[in-house]
């Protein structure tokens, strides 16, 4: 075993198994406000005297500016002030947050396009105006007079100029291990592919949002509407606008939707900001669906040049891959990371003795591109599940067995890769892959549906079945915080680093803490996403929450319990260990009749002119931080069967199972709604939505009705198959985050089955994949 | 998304509005508003006046007459799939109407918006078109009416005078136990057509003796494939001579774009087709 991955052993674990509110099905305790529509939602925040904020946006995918008129604009009534690039020149271009890739700083977006516009959709002016409709009137009459250049569309072309100096590639991420010439020599077979995946992200059901505000009274800056990573983007903020990082405060209300676009820091987010302290009033953005569909983060589009050398057996000797990311326009936040978490996690579940890839970081003419769920790797997840699959037909192997032979076993764990990601070494740290392999064919029915398969063929159905195992990544360090206090009436509260992208994070942190409390969940009030009221924070983004703050959760609870116990027992003249605490009570553990204290008295009894805590630190209260220096690694299998309709080419997917390992599921019921809302936006990307471009880089895929994400009418009946069978060594609770495996592996499986309806293996070379494509090949099969 | 600024104007008779129309400048007619109202916001749309057609009185409706149902053009399509009359006498256009949006879109949307709106893959354009309407238009010159055939005059453009409106919709029914069918292709339900299809057919002593075949999606407006009706007129309806009127969708003219080339217009074309000619065959009381 890994020295950096011994269990914490001086920290008391929870018990594997059901808990006593962990581990349940429990409702969700932030619905209330949501049910009657009583939510707080970025445009629900509004401020007397406040401004609307409109962008004027490029029209061209790539021109240099000569002139930005705004005469005719601030003329119109209730303009209050328009900013063009000359206006903030003083604010730095936006920043990303740092990796070991290096040099990334020249290719960030400024707050307003300085000399060139580099995608349609990129801010070139702004309006203030009293009323929204205002600001848009007067926001069409800025006139933008440009010089149009050559679009640059496709990251496997030629390099590009970027600016004088600077190409359209910032770098290049290399990885690599083991004998890699060697292995291709050696090899008995080699397999080389050729894999895209299309443009898409994450479209949240509430777009983005930002209300800034700036209390003189106090000089506090404070931005509403934000969401997943409040405090990097405070401290940002302050830097970027020359404050200090006291007098900025974020403030995130309910967030319809993350999935990664939401709550990095945009142009509008610093706009908003500067605006507020500038013009001395509120200033309000809510961005509408057009502007989010090219102004949003965009993500996955890849193309992969893969190679494999395998022996005879069909084991995977070695993988070379080349690979192309189209990052669109500038370096956002994410820097490189999608790009590097690609060339880290490529390898996934499979024993992998040499390894090598280049992934090409490039720039084009389109929308910028950060994280989307799973991000590199439901890209590499489809190139590897297509490489196996393709392993499989050359050897003449059955699908099921190839990856059998390349599983690392249970007794390999903790597996580690001379590898990285996101700047953590990847140290595989449990798992038992083949028994979840096992577990998800059977429960699939797989064997008996190969039986069905051929009867449908026979009577003339286009059917087929495939699937797809991923490793997923979760847990990112490198810390995080919880404060738990009771007060003197017995409430309970948890104040944590986390933000909510409504994924279940109060219920979620709720139950850990009841757990380890001994206190109702439901009555426990989750404050996050909040800079005023905790220092430090990582916010909610890969699949850490419940690792991270889940860990602190339970840690900073059963310190409050002990403190509590601790006070409990000189009161009632016993041992502390002979006490224990049930709905808030303080009794006997032994469950015998006797003197009970309620936590609120406790409380009381710790408050500050309590004469007993003279000298001490009073409050019934404790922060406690959570370390991890290795990321956890759940893992799963995409199963489905789908049909095609020979006629139309549409692939329709009938069944799916998605089997996932978390270690522990804190509330099934939430993991599921996880699970299967990623499975939705997976089929999203393998089969309907693309941001499609012309040849002169306009957007083709601006409303909803281009831009096509899956309805409940596309949804397959879908199975969810919740494992515990490799509790995270890492962490007190076991937990691996649930976040991004249902979406993981849908293109892979997808893309699988419908080789197998076609009766083609490698059919499918490229995600979504669309009707006329799959028409296509069926007249090329027949 | 905000509109531009327009004025709105609330008329309450056919007469009213009308005026309004011919009197003031860039007018734009507002009946259920599901095409409108997005186009409005989205600023693709730029009208000065905005002339709401939702409560003028005599635009709603469905009556029987003279062997057609009169459909007042501000009858809701909810309203249409559900018309007892619908249901009986156009049950094509009740089995086209389950595919016009959703249900929460035809609360509001209008039969005559659908018309004049004229997307080249509107349901009801193609049933229209199947079912040989007549349409009531009324202008400053009084009441005209015209063949479906010759409203389309471009592309989402159709053939009504800047200061006219459809004011009803007159559509012949075929004969109790007449076959139907009206079959489409979209990527996702609810979605506009790619391309549709809408087959009507009766049968007598085994043979056909009357059909239409109509498609949506391929051209601006519908299109009646006359030659395939003609070639199946008086046949025994085989498998085969359903292939054969089919197999005349490859050779028609079909938009082209990005999501749908033309060739792959013309094999859903074909494919819808004799899956509509088909089914409307069984309904019919026959069997290819």
């Amino acid at each position: 075993m890994t020295d950096a991955l011994a269990p914490v052993k001086e920290r008391p674990a929870l018990a594997r198994g059901p808990g006593k509110v962990v581990g349940h099905a429990v409702t969700r305790i932030e619905d209330g406000p949501l049910v009657r529509g009583e939510g707080l939602f970025a445009a629900d925040v509004n401020f007397p005297r406040q401004l609307h904020m409109r962008m004027v946006r490029a029209e061209l995918a790539h021109a240099r500016i000569l002139a930005v008129s705004t005469d005719a604009a601030r003329a119109m009534p209730g303009v209050v002030a328009i900013w063009t690039a000359e206006d903030v020149a003083d604010i730095p271009l936006i920043p990303f947050r740092a990796t070991k890739v290096r040099g990334l700083e020249p290719y960030c977006q400024p707050v307003l396009a300085r000399d060139r516009m580099r995608y349609v959709g990129e801010p070139v002016a702004v309006v203030f105006a009293d009323d929204p409709y205002r600001a848009e009137d007067a926001a069409e009459l800025v006139v933008v007079e440009a010089e149009e250049l050559s679009v640059l569309l496709d990251a496997t072309a030629p390099l590009g100029e970027f600016s004088p100096g600077q190409d359209t590639e910032p770098t290049i991420v290399r990885k690599a291990y083991g004998e890699i010439d060697a292995a291709f020599r050696d090899a008995h077979a080699v397999v080389e592919l050729e894999l895209s995946v299309g443009r898409h992200s994450g479209v949240p059901l509430e777009t983005r949002g930002a209300i800034a505000r700036y209390d003189a009274a106090h000089d506090v800056l404070e931005l509403h509407g934000t969401a997943k990573k409040q405090h990097w983007n405070r401290d940002e903020i302050a830097r970027l606008l020359g404050r200090p990082p006291q007098g900025v405060h974020l403030f995130e209300g309910h967030v319809g939707g993350g999935f990664g676009v939401r709550g990095e820091l945009y142009p509008e987010d610093l706009l908003v900001c500067a605006a507020a302290l500038r013009l001395r009033r509120p200033v309000k953005w809510i961005e509408d669906r057009r502007e989010h569909l090219v102004a949003t983060n965009h993500s996955r589009e890849q193309h992969h040049r893969i190679r494999a050398a395998v022996d005879a057996e069909g084991r995977l000797l070695g993988i070379d891959d080349v690979f192309f990311h189209d990052q669109g326009a500038y370096v956002r936040t994410h820097g490189a990371r999608v790009v590097d978490l690609a060339a880290g996690m490529l390898p996934g579940p499979y024993r992998l003795p040499a390894y090598r890839v280049a992934g090409h970081f490039r720039l084009t003419n389109k929308t910028p591109s950060a994280t989307y769920r799973a991000p590199g790797r439901f890209e590499t997840t489809f190139v590897r599940e297509r490489l196996m699959d393709a392993i499989a037909a050359r050897l003449g192997l059955d699908r099921v067995e190839v990856r059998r032979r390349n599983l690392v076993s249970a007794a390999e764990m903790p597996h580690a890769r001379p590898l990285d990601a996101l700047g953590t070494e990847i140290v595989l740290d449990s798992g038992d892959y083949e028994g979840l392999l096992d577990k998800a064919l059977s429960r699939f029915g797989w064997n008996a549906l190969q039986g069905e398969l051929a009867a449908r063929r026979a009577a003339g159905e286009c059917v087929g079945a495939g699937l797809a195992f991923f490793v997923e990544k979760s847990g990112l360090g490198p810390s995080d915080g919880v404060r738990v206090s009771v007060d003197a009436n017995g409430a309970v509260e948890l104040v944590s680093g986390a933000a909510s992208v409504g994924q279940g994070v109060e219920t979620a942190l709720a139950q850990i803490c009841a757990e380890a409390l001994g206190v109702d969940y439901a009555r426990i009030r989750v404050v996050r996403g909040r800079t005023d009221r905790i220092e430090f924070g990582n916010g909610a983004h890969a699949s850490r929450v419940t690792v991270m703050s889940g860990s602190a959760t339970w840690e900073a609870a059963l310190a409050v319990r002990a403190m509590a116990l601790d006070t409990a027992a000189t009161l009632l003249q016993l041992r502390p260990s002979d006490l224990t605490i049930r709905d808030g009570e303080v009794c006997r553990a032994d469950g015998l009749p006797g003197p009970s204290l309620a936590l609120a008295e406790v409380a009381r009894r710790m408050g500050p002119n309590s004469p007993a805590m003279r000298g001490r630190t009073p409050g019934l209260t404790a922060e406690k931080w959570f370390w991890s220096d290795h990321m956890a690694y759940p893992y799963g299998v995409h199963l489905v069967l789908v049909r095609i309709d020979r006629g139309t080419g549409q692939v329709v997917a009938e069944r799916y199972l998605v089997a996932n390992d978390i270690g522990r599921a804190i509330n099934p019921m939430l993991v599921e709604g996880q699970i299967v809302g990623g499975l939705a936006q997976g089929l999203g990307g393998a089969l309907l939505e693309e941001f499609r471009y012309d040849p002169s880089g306009q957007p083709l895929s601006t409303t909803f009705a281009d831009y096509l994400i899956p309805t409940i009418a596309e949804m397959p009946a879908a199975d969810v198959l919740i494992a515990e069978d490799a509790p995270s060594p890492l962490n007190p609770l076991g937990v691996k985050g649930a976040g991004e495996g249902g979406t993981n592996g849908v293109g892979a499986a997808i893309a699988a089955a419908v080789d197998d309806a076609l009766l083609r293996p490698g059919a499918v070379t490229a995600l979504p994949v669309v009707p006329a494509t799959v028409r296509r090949l069926l007249d090329t099969l027949a | 998304m905000k509109a531009a600024p327009f004025a709105y104007h609330d008329p309450r008779s056919i007469d009213e509005a009308l005026h309004l129309l011919a009197t003031l400048e860039n007018p734009r007619l507002l009946a259920g508003g599901q095409s409108l109202m997005p186009m409005l916001n989205m600023r693709v749309a730029f009208p000065d006046h905005v002339i709401d057609l939702n409560r003028v009185e005599g635009l709603e409706g469905v009556t029987e007459q003279d062997g057609a149902l009169r459909i007042g053009a501000m009858t809701r399509q909810r309203d249409l799939e559900e018309h007892p009359l619908t249901r009986a006498r156009l049950p094509l256009m009740t089995e086209a109407l389950t595919f016009v949006g959703h249900w929460q879109t035809r609360n509001r949307g209008t039969i005559g918006g659908s018309l004049c709106n004229l997307d080249p893959s509107a349901e009801l354009v193609a049933v229209a078109a199947a079912l040989d309407a007549v349409l009531e238009v009324r202008g400053p010159a009084g009441a005209r009416e015209l063949s479906i055939h010759d409203f389309p005059e471009g592309l989402m453009t159709p053939a009504l005078a800047p200061e006219e409106m459809l004011t009803a919709i007159r559509l012949p029914f075929w004969p109790a136990g007449h076959g139907y069918c009206f079959a489409e292709f979209a990527r996702r339900h609810g979605d506009y057509a790619i391309v549709s299809a809408a087959a009507l057919l009766m049968l007598e002593g085994g043979r056909v003796t009357r059909v239409s075949i109509t498609l949506g999606g391929v051209g601006a407006g519908p299109l009646r494939l006359r030659e395939a009706e003609a070639m199946l007129l008086g046949a025994v309806p085989s498998a085969e001579a359903i292939r054969g009127a089919a197999a005349h969708c490859e050779r028609i003219e079909a938009m082209s774009d990005p999501q749908a080339p033309a060739w792959y217009r013309r094999r859903l074309a074909a494919t819808l087709m004799r899956r509509a000619l088909e089914k409307a065959l069984a309904r019919a009381g026959g069997a290819a």
